[in-house]
């Protein structure tokens, strides 16, 4: 519209020529951004594929017979894709097993940081206690600590009580995190005390408001935190490689290195474990990536 | 059941803190003080402290060649590891910055590897990196032995820690990026800038704060890589890929070496200690919000 005045005051254009060049303009733009766009999605799809290539490659030779890995020729694709791998993977070891271990380990060590984690950011939040800033400290500092400091002096302290293999070792040093701690505690924060303060008056008791009140309000978070612990579950590597002996306390990812000594030529069915068990850490960050996001970036990391 | 709560009442606020301090204390603060203790003692294969050796451990290390290459390995795959993890974090999201269609499963992708295991991703690498029927010689067409030669080995598996960090640096700038200010590009448009221009004048320096952030999680996360080294190369060949960590694991469980080991995770401990204070030191001086 603006256009419009100004030519008219220029008396150059009658009002069918200009409604011409108007389309011209917007067309020229549109065609721009559609060519803009156009390499962007073409940069993009180049991208995503150079950075999943290892996945879809472990997928191409989980569905590979062996027969057709092992030639000289270019094997990107299989020609005669199977199942097979994958049947042989769940019947040769106990994948299942594994499985079921890890999704036990992963829960339970979820689970568990979500109380724990939810009731000492409480007491950090809404409580006055002696030495609230101290502990606080205390914990945040547990941050700075990298786990292969305190690694073999566990290993210590679990063989010495007699736990080694079993679920309670895998499990009990996983059971809090500072970062959950720092993360609900975060979020109570930005609850007024006044909340508090009229859930006492009604003579809701503390676990009550936790339970009640906090946890439901806090439902984006412990999404957030729920994902982050499982998915970093799943994939321990190094505690349950000391810790457990037998193949059936094994997790998964020590487990699938099972399948790498069965023969030789069980290359195939190694991917098709391997694939097998990213799926579920996969399935899991797919479908919470965005309560992960919202909860990673909402207050906790501004930088 | 009623008793119970009661009683949780009375103890006050610590009772809230007896869980999580519990398994601290058990698992973080005491293994931690043990660790140091460790480390001025020899022990036995059960890892029992049996003679005090004072500093020994220590002056062992720091005149043992192979702990010295342990160091300078490990330096070197930092580096190469959190240049390559937060390039291919910065390249995605700015990728992604703008709204295109499929946008959504395209930034999925680039997020995803951190999901993925260090076991898992070690293991498929090691059939990319087959020499004879690896598809990365076959694509290449090319004839390295890439894991087993002290050239490519730590090269390797730093690449593959750098793919596997990248998803968590991808949603770190992609947040970063998300909170500069469009009205900028859009002055600097009018301006006349190119986007090379705004990318290293507008889109760099907006990212600041979080490219800091990223810093110091990446290098303290490089530090800690362990599956990797295990499944694809086990430290070798020779020495070339015996980061610390790696070393760490071996001297106490392999050489039953615990007071050399405990030595060590002090070691490591303060040398992170040490950059994450440094670093916080530099960022109060230099980066501006």
């Amino acid at each position: 519209m603006a256009d419009y005045t100004v030519s008219i005051s220029q008396n150059e254009y009658t009002a069918a020529q200009l409604e011409q060049l108007h389309t011209q303009m917007n067309a020229r733009a549109l065609r721009r951004r559609r060519i803009r766009q156009t390499v962007l999605v073409a940069l993009n799809i180049v991208m995503a594929l150079f950075m999943l290539f290892p996945l879809l490659y472990a997928v191409s030779v989980s569905i590979m017979p062996s027969s057709e890995l092992f030639t000289m020729d270019m094997n990107l694709i299989p020609q005669n894709p199977t199942f097979e791998n994958y049947v042989r993977a769940l019947t040769q070891v106990p994948l299942g097993r594994f499985i079921l271990n890890s999704f036990l380990v992963a829960g339970t060590i979820t689970i568990g940081q979500i109380i724990t984690c939810s009731l000492a950011a409480f007491a950090f939040a809404f409580l006055n206690f002696k030495g609230k800033n101290v502990l606080f400290m205390l914990v945040m500092a547990t941050m700075m600590v990298p786990g292969e400091a305190t690694i073999i002096s566990n290993y210590l302290t679990v063989s010495s009580l007699g736990i080694l293999d079993t679920y309670i070792v895998l499990i009990l040093p996983y059971l809090t995190s500072a970062m959950g701690i720092f993360l609900f505690r975060q979020f109570y924060l930005s609850f007024p005390m006044s909340l508090y303060e009229s859930a006492k008056l009604d003579g809701c008791s503390n676990l009550r408001f936790v339970v009640k009140i906090l946890i439901p309000l806090t439902k984006s978070a412990i999404g957030a935190m729920a994902i982050y612990t499982f998915i970093n579950s799943w994939n321990m590597y190094m505690w349950p490689l000391l810790v457990t002996g037998s193949a059936e306390m094994r997790t998964v990812q020590i487990g699938i290195s099972m399948l790498e000594s069965v023969d030789a030529q069980s290359i195939t069915l190694m991917m098709a474990g391997v694939v097998t068990i990213i799926i579920p850490s996969m399935v899991i960050f797919v479908v919470g990536q965005k309560q992960l996001i919202r909860g990673m970036f909402s207050g906790a990391v501004k930088g | 059941m009623k008793t119970w709560t009661e009683k949780l009442k009375g103890a006050g606020a610590y009772a809230y803190l007896i869980p999580c301090f519990a398994v601290f204390g058990l698992f973080l603060f005491y293994p931690f003080v043990k660790t140091i203790y460790l480390s001025f003692y020899k022990t036995d294969k059960l890892g029992q402290a049996k003679l005090f050796v004072g500093a020994e451990n220590y002056m062992d290390l720091l005149t043992s060649e192979s702990f010295y290459n342990s160091i300078v390995v490990t330096l070197i795959f930092v580096v190469i590891v959190v240049i390559g993890s937060m390039l291919l974090g910065l390249i995605t999201a700015v990728l992604c910055s703008k709204a295109f269609p499929g946008i959504r499963a395209f930034s999925t992708s680039y997020a995803l590897p951190m999901a993925i295991a260090s076991s898992g991703a070690a293991m498929i690498f090691k059939i990319i990196l087959n020499p004879t029927i690896g598809i990365l010689n076959k694509l290449l067409n090319l004839d390295i032995n890439w894991i087993s030669d002290p050239k490519y080995a730590l090269i390797c598996v730093a690449v593959l820690t750098a793919w596997l960090n990248s998803g968590i640096n991808f949603l770190y700038f992609s947040a970063g990026l998300g909170n500069i200010d469009d009205s900028i590009y859009e002055r600097a448009s009018v301006d006349g800038a190119n986007a090379v221009q705004k990318f290293f004048r507008l889109t760099l320096p907006g990212l600041s704060p979080i490219m800091f952030y990223t810093l110091v999680v990446n290098i303290i996360q490089a530090f800690q890589s362990f599956g990797q080294v295990k499944i694809l190369t086990q430290g070798g060949p020779g020495e070339s890929t015996n980061l610390i960590v790696y070393s760490i694991y071996r001297d106490a469980f392999f050489n039953y070496r615990f007071g050399s080991a405990a030595a060590q995770s002090v070691i490591l401990f303060l040398i992170i200690m040490a950059l994450t204070l440094v670093m916080f030191k530099i960022e109060n001086k230099g980066v501006k919000y």
